[in-house]
């Protein structure tokens, strides 16, 4: 009989060939981000202060906002809904602690750390190349650091996240990754 | 392209939303008590109006939540949102 073993699905990043035979520019640089503990957490009224303590970070309650603190964050996505990330972590012992603080509340929490991989789009004209597939107002009056939304670039969802002024994160499924990152080269095509 | 504005997340544009069809159609507490005519009405007919029509949308690709709009089918104007189980913003048309 034969042995199988199961693949691992979080082993490859689908952008490592990509990112490897990018044309560097300065006004918009891209960057496969490493893997990520990622989180989603929904819950009722009565949960989601406990989650955010034993998070480490305050679940974000204003629209469209996130919180950071000490290397995570805490996305904002819909009033009862939150993105966990944790760049470089282990999802298992956040995920446990946030479970144990909620217990008995109810909540939904989900480890979907292999859904999604990052990619950051930094310089001065980040917002300019997104905005090549995504139709939302970038400006810092509109969109202001700090502010994370779901929306879509061209036909994939993505979740935006402005770090910086000219700092963005887009969260991307796996499958739809190579699609962004080659839209996302297309539109800096024109710059230097 | 036509904004809406999401009561949640403000305005944004309508390729992140889905339609959601007529809204305040409550389900029949005790549908095996209705005629078999009462029933198919609740599933299928509509008001379909010209004019002011309520109905549900869904943010699908932000917060995913679904609220209600006041549209005139004319002109396909959102002439206001709100939150679902809100009630319906008393600004005429057919009800």
């Amino acid at each position: 009989m034969l042995e199988r073993s199961m693949p691992t699905p979080v082993a490859a990043n689908p952008l490592d060939a990509l990112a490897a035979s990018s044309r560097p520019v300065e006004a918009a640089r891209l960057t496969a981000l490493g893997p990520a503990a990622r989180l989603a957490f929904r819950g009722r009224e009565a949960a989601i202060s406990p989650a955010g303590d034993a998070f480490g970070v305050a679940l974000p309650r204003e629209a469209c906002r996130s919180h950071q603190a000490e290397g995570r964050f805490a996305l904002w996505l819909g009033p009862d809904e939150w993105l966990l990330i944790v760049p470089g972590a282990e999802p298992a012992p956040i995920f446990a602690a946030i479970e144990a603080a909620t217990a008995g509340m109810p909540r939904s929490l989900v480890d979907v750390s292999a859904r999604s991989v990052g990619i950051e789009i930094a310089g001065a004209k980040a917002a300019f190349v997104l905005n090549q597939g995504c139709p939302l107002d970038l400006s810092l009056d509109a969109f202001p650091v700090g502010m994370c939304t779901r929306t879509v670039f061209h036909k994939a969802e993505i979740v935006l996240v402005r770090l910086a002024p000219d700092i963005f994160h887009i969260d991307v499924w796996r499958s739809f990754a190579p699609y962004v990152w080659e839209l996302l080269e297309e539109g800096r095509r024109e710059l230097a | 392209m036509l904004i809406i504005d999401c009561p949640w997340c403000g305005k944004r544009p309508e390729i992140e939303f889905r339609y959601g069809g007529e809204a305040h159609i409550a389900r029949p507490a005790d549908p095996s008590a209705l005629t078999d005519q009462e029933w198919a009405d609740f599933l299928y007919s509509r008001t379909n109006p010209k004019g002011l029509h309520a109905e549900r949308w869904r943010h699908i690709h932000g917060c995913g939540r679904y609220f209600n709009a006041v549209r005139d089918t004319v002109s396909d104007f959102f002439v206001v949102t709100y939150k679902a189980g809100e009630a319906r913003p008393d600004i005429g048309g057919d009800k």
